[in-house]
């Protein structure tokens, strides 16, 4: 074991002196360190070392599947399986996971310490409804069980703790049996913001999975015209008879120059994605890759953006505050001169179990902003206008949000803090994200 | 096929024991972690194509244990009724700096590599052939090919299992024992991480597929990835 690299990045390019430990044993790489970290796909700081430390554990390499029971759907793998490889293994077997993010390069360590949400949130929950238990190696260098009957304020503070309770080892939940494994999808060209997030609540009463493209770069009058996506599982009767074959990916080789995605050329493609929906609703039997990970088929797509790199300002805007407040904020969005270049909105349902869980009911926009010079103060305003409805931020793409903006939106974090106090009150786990939004030692 | 590795647990060994659970060969891993070992047996089941319920077998090998070598192929045997093939993915590896300067490092790589390995498959081969043959595939390096710096004393430990490969392969291929040596280039696994990739480095994925390929091809050496022939 040996540390690699010299450099680690979040998704977004956020960028820190850093390198992993690498291990097959993850156990023996994670010993001592602040944190694990699985694919880097969280796109800010979420995964990436304090100041005061050079190393954090890499768990990719730990991928063994331990356990699976096909009757039952129950799984237990260690932390490093990526989600892709799960996929792989078991779709073609009819078991998919109960909840997937947008991609499929994450590891179940991950998807677990973001506690992530898909398409489905709104009837399916997020990752940790579907967690028996975890095994945790301890800051005390102690390894555990914990599960909802087991050290259940730990189990509670790992769902959504950002890998900040202890180094997820191994994970055990349970896969969703499928009709088939191909999905049946609709997708609905509309040209009014207000009208895409009625028929987005709307769909999402008889639609497992939903989703809003938005095109917010469009002129002022325009802004939000979009595309519903909606689906569900295929029955067997209607698809394919063979299982989908993995998609192949084409990888942006190097990173581009800054002006290669520059505003006019988004603004030309979004108008051309919106304009090429013909007719305006389609439906068909697709692959549940083109479905659930578009852009997983771009490899290496962050590096579009160039060296500046991007940020995903993720929010839910509670139910309460209505859809005219998802409106006044992103109309808020374009006149401080936030471009937009990618906007999705999702539908949430009930909060979940983990304690500093994303989810809550309400609207989540998950919107792709270019870095510049700009990109602090436009997250300042927007979270005091997020403070003001009673939302929150998504930790797992957050990397610009202040301290005390971020206890002012988390009334939940005095009870995260008290559980992590219990388990490690030396904060010895702790990342840039912690650094950052929950005053660790630097 | 009936397959017996040692080294599955990690690395290389790791993707090869998945390449042929995938496609439903028999499996038997050795080495020396019983836990390790479990852990690695449960993964290769849960990839095993059509779940046909066969477990994998293990059996307790240890390189540095000579006396565990005949136990774990007679173990290995009467698990899968039979004998197609054996691999050896297992070996070790530090960096020249840290082998110049701890010699007792440097005689474990050196040992591990080279006479550990030779005498395992020297046991593999008799167990082949008293069976009527059968495939030995073994991991050399692309480092045993020729003196490099960076690499002299782990280098020199490949090479000379290189040649015991090649030897080997002379003196029984007639009497149906088909040898295949591998010689992967730098390969992304837990082994070298911390080492700067050089260009065209591999994924073990991709290796494994070359390595399972050669087996079935029955090729007396490979290169791999292709461009560090």
């Amino acid at each position: 074991m040996r540390p690699t690299g010299e450099a680690l990045s979040g998704w977004g390019g956020v960028s820190v002196p850093g390198r992993e430990i690498l291990s097959e044993d993850l156990s023996a790489a994670s010993s001592g360190q602040p944190l694990t970290r699985g694919l880097g796909r969280a796109y800010g700081d979420a995964a990436l070392p304090p100041p005061d430390r050079s190393t954090v554990a890499g768990s990719r390499l730990a991928d063994r599947v331990l356990a699976f029971d096909s009757v039952s759907g129950r799984f237990k793998a260690e932390a490093g399986l990526s989600l892709r490889d799960m996929n792989a293994l078991f779709l073609p077997r009819g078991w998919f996971t109960p909840v997937t993010p947008g991609t499929q390069f994450v590891t179940l360590g991950g998807m677990v310490a973001a506690d992530v949400h898909g398409k489905n949130h709104h009837v399916a929950g997020t990752i940790g409804r579907h967690v028996n238990a975890l095994t945790l190696r301890l800051a005390s260098g102690e390894t555990i069980r914990c599960s909802g009957d087991e050290r259940a304020d730990l189990f509670r503070a790992t769902l959504g703790g950002m890998g900040l309770t202890g180094h997820i080892l191994e994970v055990e939940m349970s896969l969703e049996r499928v009709q088939s494994p191909w999905i049946e999808s609709e997708s609905v060209r509309i040209g009014d913001l207000e009208e895409l997030l009625a028929a987005l609540e709307e769909s999402s009463r008889d639609w497992p999975f939903t989703a809003v493209w938005a095109d917010l770069m469009a002129p002022m009058g325009r802004m939000g015209r979009g595309i519903l996506f909606r689906g569900r599982w295929a029955r067997a009767k209607d698809a394919p008879p063979e299982p989908p074959r993995q998609k192949r990916i084409f990888e942006v080789p190097v990173t581009a120059p800054n002006w290669l995605l520059a505003s006019p050329l988004v603004r030309c493609f979004n108008w051309v994605n919106y304009r090429k929906h013909v007719p305006r609703q389609k439906s068909g039997i697709v692959h549940p890759d083109e479905f659930f990970y578009p852009l997983d088929s771009v490899g290496h797509w962050n590096r579009l953006y160039g060296k500046r790199g991007f940020t995903q300002y993720q929010c839910v805007l509670p139910r309460k505050a209505g859809r005219v407040a998802a409106r006044e904020f992103l109309i808020a969005l374009k006149r401080r001169g936030g471009n937009c270049y990618l906007a999705v909105i999702k539908d949430c349902g009930p909060e979940g179990d983990g304690i500093l869980s994303f989810p809550r009911p309400g609207i989540s926009l998950a919107l792709d902003l270019p870095v510049g010079p700009g990109t602090q103060d436009l997250v300042d305003h927007l979270n005091e206008r997020l403070i003001g409805y009673g939302g929150r931020i998504y930790l797992a793409k957050d990397a610009f949000t202040r301290e005390p903006d971020f206890r002012a939106m988390e009334a939940r974090l005095a009870h995260f803090l008290e559980v992590r106090r219990k388990y490690d009150p030396e904060r010895r786990l702790h990342s840039a994200l912690s650094v950052r939004l929950l005053g660790d030692r630097k | 096929m009936r397959v017996v590795i040692l080294g599955a647990t990690k690395g290389i060994g790791r993707a090869v024991g998945r390449s042929l659970a995938g496609r439903g060969d028999a499996l038997v891993i050795l080495g020396r972690d019983p836990e390790d070992l479990e852990r690695s047996a449960r993964d290769l089941e849960a990839r095993k194509r059509g779940d046909d319920g066969n477990p994998v077998g293990t059996a307790f090998c240890d390189l540095a244990d000579r006396s565990s070598f005949a136990p774990a192929l007679s173990s290995a045997l009467e698990q899968l009724g039979g004998i197609d093939v054996i691999v050896v993915t297992a070996g070790a590896f530090a960096p020249q700096a840290d082998l110049e300067g701890d010699p007792a490092l440097a005689e474990r790589v050196l040992d591990t590599n080279f006479t550990a390995t030779v005498l395992f498959l020297e046991a593999a081969r008799k167990l082949l052939l008293s069976l009527g043959g059968g495939t030995i595939c073994a991991l050399s390096s692309v480092a045993g090919e020729r003196g490099r710096k960076p690499v002299v004393l782990y280098g020199a430990s490949k090479a000379g299992l290189t040649r015991y490969l090649e030897g080997l392969d002379h003196k029984f291929h007639d009497q149906g024992l088909t040898v295949v040596t591998v010689k992967p280039g730098f390969v992304r696994t837990g082994m070298t991480a911390g080492l700067p990739a050089p260009p065209f480095a591999g994924d073990p994925e991709l290796v494994a597929r070359d390595i399972v390929r050669a087996i079935d091809w029955g090729r007396a050496e490979i290169y791999t990835p292709w461009p560090w022939r």
